[in-house]
């Protein structure tokens, strides 16, 4: 019976297109904003690297100032990023399983070819691990090595799209390039990755590209490159030279560890409060001890917020927006089921019983709500451009995925057929002998 | 196989009270054909749709088969409505979106027959009334006779015991009319009870019992001459050219 239904469901609503399109269009417009909003936050609420997750931990030392907290919202909280003495403290600890110092620079790239321009490029300067840690996908070579982390080879990864400008997407593993005064090696290069939210570095931007050239963190020294990032500064203190500034108290280096088990947290947790207390003893560390080990999605979620409480609000509005979609399709549906009376009456009289004519009227409003559902992929489609738009993200990272377009059509249905449920209630209510002899 | 015992009927509106039918009682038999007559507002409709099982009565007792079918759930009297009961209406009731293959389906939907017994039953009901080769037809396509006989093999097609026409040839000439008449007089021939609301004198007069209603009550009708109907094989009451 429910293809018969859907047939019927057709020919109903090809009889008033007018009623239709509106009928649509108004849940269309609904799903679309609604969807827009609700993939926005399942974007950013979602977890980028759900494998592990709970192993990986932002690594937070509160150095900061003992006159204020680094954030006022929330004071509890340690700086997002280490100095760089603390930082190259950590990176000798042998606890956790893997760790990863990182930071953000920005280079000049002088491509191997006479017709290319130097061009400007941001660059991930990290530890090896990094790739372990994080999962990165290998297209050709891969990580550096431990010796090249502690020797500061001059050695580099390239991002895919990276290596298709420089080298046209050939396996460039063993070629040279030039970064500025430099020359570098590539040893790896990455497929496609770009994690939503970008969670291991979220200081310019949760949604930010991921950085396409990649090189030791241990060349900052004979480089003296300083962050293209935040650098987050306190103390009132000299600096002089570049040495100065690595030894001051600005905070500047993001720090991640691989915890694969509680004694393992349990034993860096006592390092880190061990070191704290010892530098406390040497005058630094003035605030209350708070070292913070910071899972992936309670760091995302609780510390930097991704999804923030506009974008909450918002999935409330674009909710209520949609509700009152669906109760102007109500008011639609009252008038085209009421006229479809007579109709509904013959059927009653020739069998039909009020679930079987039901079942039928819901049929037609589940048609209505996937065709409005459709038209709300589209629009949420265009939603999702202008979202991109306004929180600086790249297109891609801000798409619906086939569970998001399923889920929007499903919506869609199911927001219709309870739309629906009132009007078809009404309608198998109704007398059928009191429209058979008007017809 | 029908019994109507005291039938009453009010409606209600606000606080207004409308008799439709006073303590009505009557008795059908198989293979019987009974018209009812009366003026208009006597109450002939509503009779139909009690016995159709549209409505229930307000008070009484309705035995169908023996059996008191007042107080059924929904779902039992739909399934007696499609098994036992077909339906003509004077204006037709066909449904315009559909041609006269699925409308003359529409009830066999409701039975849950195959869609290979329904096409068996509605080509049947269709070469019946002579119209099978009508059957991509939509309504709007055909003559006011031939939407009239698409709607008696709609009401034929489920095999019905009883068939009640409303005023069956209301919106028809008189040679129309008396085509559906003989195709009427043909059905209850073959063993089908046909009950019959007509204002038509001469209609009510090829019936075979006569009941006249007036303020909702049975009264005498002393206009009515049963006579013995000569009926011809059902095909001739399909007029020639009629099955393209």
């Amino acid at each position: 019976m429910f293809v018969y239904y859907l047939k019927l469901a057709f020919l109903s609503l090809r009889k008033n297109p007018v009623l239709t399109a509106l009928m649509v269009g108004a849940i269309g417009i609904g799903i679309g904003v609604f969807m827009t909003t609700l993939t926005v936050y399942h974007i950013m609420s979602s977890n980028p690297i759900p494998q592990k997750s709970d192993d990986l931990h932002i690594v937070r030392l509160d150095s900061w100032n003992p006159a204020e907290p680094y954030d006022d919202d929330l004071p509890e909280e340690a700086p997002w990023q280490l100095t760089y003495t603390d930082m190259m403290v950590l990176r000798e600890s042998d606890i956790p399983t893997r760790h990863t110092a990182m930071m953000k620079a920005t280079f000049v790239v002088q491509p191997d070819r006479e017709d290319a321009h130097p061009f400007q490029e941001v660059v991930r300067m990290t530890d090896g691990d990094f790739f372990e840690m994080f999962n990165v996908p290998f297209l050709y070579g891969s990580r550096w090595s431990r010796e090249a982390d502690e020797f500061a080879e001059s050695v580099v990864i390239l991002g895919r799209d990276m290596n298709e400008k420089l080298f046209g997407g050939e396996n460039s593993v063993g070629r040279e390039l030039q970064f500025e005064e430099r020359v570098y090696t590539v040893v790896g290069v990455i497929d496609s990755w770009d994690p939503a939210p970008k969670y291991y570095d979220v200081n310019n931007g949760a949604f930010d590209e991921s950085e396409q050239i990649f090189m030791p963190l241990s060349l900052i020294m004979p480089l003296e490159k300083y962050s293209s990032g935040n650098t987050n500064c306190w103390k009132d203190e000299p600096i002089d030279d570049y040495q100065g500034f690595l030894n001051s108290e600005c905070v500047w280096f993001q720090f991640w560890a691989e915890l694969t088990s509680v004694d393992e947290k349990e034993r860096y947790q006592t390092f880190l409060d061990s070191y704290v207390m010892e530098q406390k003893e040497l005058g630094r560390f003035a605030r209350s001890p708070n070292n913070q080990l910071t899972p992936v999605m309670d760091w995302l979620q609780n510390v930097a917020q991704v999804v923030r409480n506009d974008n909450k609000a918002l999935v409330g509005l674009s909710f209520m927006f949609l509700a009152v979609c669906l109760v102007n399709t109500i008011g639609m549906l009252l008038a085209k089921f009421h006229g479809k009376a007579p109709q509904v009456g013959l059927r009653r009289a020739l069998g039909a019983s009020r679930w079987a004519v039901f079942q039928q009227q819901l049929a037609e409003v589940g048609v209505i709500g996937f065709a409005g559902g459709l038209i709300g992929l589209a629009l949420a489609r265009l939603g999702l451009q202008g979202a991109a738009l306004l929180y600086e993200a790249p297109q891609h990272l801000i798409y619906m995925d086939v569970p998001m377009m399923v889920t929007s059509v499903l919506i869609a249905i199911v927001a219709s057929v309870f739309a629906g449920l009132y009007p078809a209630w009404r309608v198998c209510r109704m007398s059928p002998a009191l429209y058979l002899k008007t017809q | 196989m029908l019994d109507m015992l005291h039938i009453s009927k009010v409606y209600r509106a606000n606080s207004v009270e409308t008799h439709a039918l006073r303590e009505f009682s009557l008795h059908v038999d198989d293979g019987d054909f009974l018209a009812v007559t009366g003026p208009s507002g006597s109450g002939k409709t509503t009779f139909l749709n009690i016995a159709g099982m549209l409505e229930d009565a307000t008070a009484g007792k309705y035995l169908l088969d023996g059996k008191d079918v007042s107080g059924l759930s929904d779902n039992k009297r739909s399934r007696i409505r499609n098994e036992k009961i077909g339906f003509i209406f004077q204006s037709f009731n066909l449904i315009p979106d559909l041609n006269v293959f699925d409308n003359v389906d529409v009830p066999l939907r409701y039975r849950g027959f195959n869609s290979t017994e329904r096409g068996r039953r509605i080509m049947e009901a269709l070469e019946l009334v002579g119209l099978a080769s009508r059957r991509k037809h939509i309504p709007a396509q055909l003559s006011g006779g031939q939407q009239q006989r698409v709607a008696i093999a709609r009401a034929l097609a489920g095999s019905p015991r009883f068939l009640l026409a409303d005023e069956p040839t209301g919106n028809l000439d008189s040679e129309m009319a008396g085509q559906v008449m003989e195709l009427l007089e043909e059905i209850n021939t073959e063993g089908t009870t046909v009950i019959m609301v007509t204002h038509d004198p001469d209609l009510a007069n090829r019936a075979r019992r006569n009941v006249h209603l007036l303020d909702g009550r049975v009264t005498d009708n002393p206009g009515f001459e049963p006579r013995a109907v000569e009926t011809s094989p059902i095909r001739s009451a399909v007029p020639a050219g009629a099955t393209a």
